[in-house]
């Protein structure tokens, strides 16, 4: 997940980098194919170039050799609001098939079943940023057909499109799963399959979604990662392990 | 901190302990704990855990956030049990609401208005999210209320005997949350000579007009960090999962670490080692001249 993360992102973008597997996929694409990557941390640090794995979007790693620290005012403001942010990074506890976002509630919001964290920054960077990549580990629980919750906004939200709503920014334009990538389709809205990874079948897929998954054809298949990503990743970006899974 | 906490924190208050990751002044949420306030109105984009901590020790009847989690480590599991078991109310925002609500505040405007929640469920889930049509361009726009603390604690790295405050590394929400409030602590890892403040006014985030007392208090942000001083204690963070989930560990670290010392002097001693594992490198910056 964290590689095709990383190859979405060209060199010399500005991203806004989320806690947990954003951060690790911005830092490959860093020492790989997008040096000039501009990292934005929504706690106010630009240009951040962590000499360790930041833990948190807060850490101190990010501010030292960082080009600016700003205020979270002037980050939502005058980055986000601003249009500045080229690319924001977003992960959910459940994604649905018009790529709304939940990170609220699991049941009813008055008594959830499950209390989730909340938004963060996650509503408006999925209004603002010019395109966002989802990140998410497959299943039909976390896939339902309809979210919960509408935390951050995908591409329908009853009935009614992002131009409809006035989002100036495009939206989810892939949702990366551990599995394969699912894209919007441009008529409807709806996720689709468009790219399978080495050795996953159509069927694992559409198993680990909760709505009837169409597929774009022809299908794509990812490259797997390359040695080099695979050593960076774990022997230099996360070699204690905090966000990969192997 | 205890006359401070004593003569501006009361029960019924709105209270800020700003920081955003940085400076979150652990210290005064735990003599707050210590005097056994209650009622508490507590906002913060992230409650982290020193709200949790409050939570649990029965301060806190309601909570403003934009995001409850205890990232890379798992959950705010206090706050958790107390929203799923209906026992603490919420107004919940997002990052840009919330900071639109307290520049709002230091503006002495009624409200903050963005582009924001439009597709979102948001609003349904709080009234308090607004709408405004531009008188210009007829844009439809979220509004969100200004929020103005009873009390509002900055940590900062230091300040003089008035109060000017001196931040670097993130700033959060410090100024906004400070000019909003009603009140206003500042809380340093040291205390300083004038001279020093005044030898780098750019650096100055929180002016002395407006602070209400100045507390020196070394190491007052752990767990959480002072850029320059110390690093975050991101083991404690973690460590903080298993405490949080279970509730009678909870309450042992509360007699423990908040309860069990009179001060964070006394917190430090109870944490043999931490200081040194801690204290912060050297990456100093070079001075800049500010003759004419």
């Amino acid at each position: 997940m964290a590689v095709a993360a990383a190859r979405e992102l060209r060199d010399g973008e500005v991203v806004f980098v989320g806690i947990g597997l954003p951060n690790l996929a911005c830092n490959l694409a860093r020492a790989t194919h997008a040096p000039n990557l501009v990292l934005v941390y929504e706690s106010g640090a630009i240009g951040a170039v962590p000499e360790r794995l930041p833990v948190s979007i807060g850490d101190p790693a990010l501010v030292t050799g960082s080009l600016m620290v700003s205020s979270m005012a002037d980050v939502f403001q005058c980055l986000l609001q601003n249009g500045r942010i080229e690319v924001g990074f977003l992960g959910a506890a459940q994604v649905d098939r018009y790529a709304n976002l939940n990170t609220t509630v699991i049941g009813d919001y008055d008594r959830p079943r499950v209390r989730l964290p909340g938004s963060g920054g996650a509503a408006e960077i999925a209004i603002h940023a010019r395109r966002t990549i989802v990140v998410a580990t497959l299943g039909p629980r976390a896939f339902p057909a309809a979210v919960d919750f509408v935390t951050s906004p995908g591409h329908r939200y009853r009935g009614q499109s992002r131009r409809t709503l006035r989002m100036p920014g495009a939206g989810p334009v892939k949702v990366i799963t551990d599995r394969a990538i699912l894209e919007p389709d441009a008529e409807s809205g709806e996720l689709v399959l468009t790219t399978l990874y080495p050795g996953v079948t159509v069927d694992t897929v559409q198993h680990g979604v909760g709505w009837p998954l169409a597929i774009r054809t022809p299908l794509a298949r990812a490259e797997p990662p390359t040695a080099r990503e695979l050593d960076l990743l774990r022997h230099t970006l996360d070699p204690r392990k905090l966000y990969l899974k192997d | 901190m205890h006359d401070a906490i004593a003569a501006f924190v009361h029960d019924g208050d709105t209270v800020v302990i700003e920081g955003f990751t940085h400076l979150i002044c652990f210290a005064a949420g735990h003599e707050i704990i210590r005097q056994r306030r209650r009622d508490l109105t507590l906002a913060r984009l992230t409650p982290d855990l020193i709200y949790d901590q409050m939570i649990a020790a029965g301060c806190a009847r309601k909570l403003v956030f934009s995001w409850a989690g205890n990232p890379g480590a798992g959950s705010l599991h206090a706050f958790r049990r107390a929203v799923e078991q209906g026992a603490i109310e919420i107004e919940e925002y997002s990052h840009f609401g919330m900071v639109a609500r307290l520049a709002a505040a230091a503006a002495r405007l009624p409200f903050g208005t963005l582009r924001d929640y439009m597709g979102t469920d948001l609003p349904a889930a709080n009234p308090a999210i607004r709408t405004v049509t531009c008188p210009y361009t007829g844009e439809i726009l979220a509004t969100v209320p200004a929020l103005h603390p009873d009390v509002t604690i900055v940590h900062a790295q230091r300040a003089d005997a008035e109060g000017n405050a001196q931040i670097w590394g993130l700033l959060g929400v410090q100024k906004e949350a400070a000019f909003a409030a009603r009140h206003v602590i500042v809380v340093v890892e040291e205390l300083v000579d004038a001279a020093v403040i005044r030898a780098d006014p750019n650096r100055t985030i929180v002016p002395g007009l407006i602070v209400d007392a100045v507390v020196v208090e070394p190491w007052g942000a752990h767990p959480s960090y002072a850029q320059g001083y110390y690093d975050r204690d991101n083991d404690f963070y973690v460590a903080w999962e298993p405490i949080s989930r279970e509730p009678a560990a909870l309450a042992r670290y509360l007699d423990e670490f908040v309860y069990g010392v009179p001060d964070r002097a006394g917190y430090l001693g109870a944490h043999p080692g931490l200081v040194d594992r801690l204290r912060a490198g050297e990456r100093w910056a070079a001075g800049v001249n500010y003759g004419y």
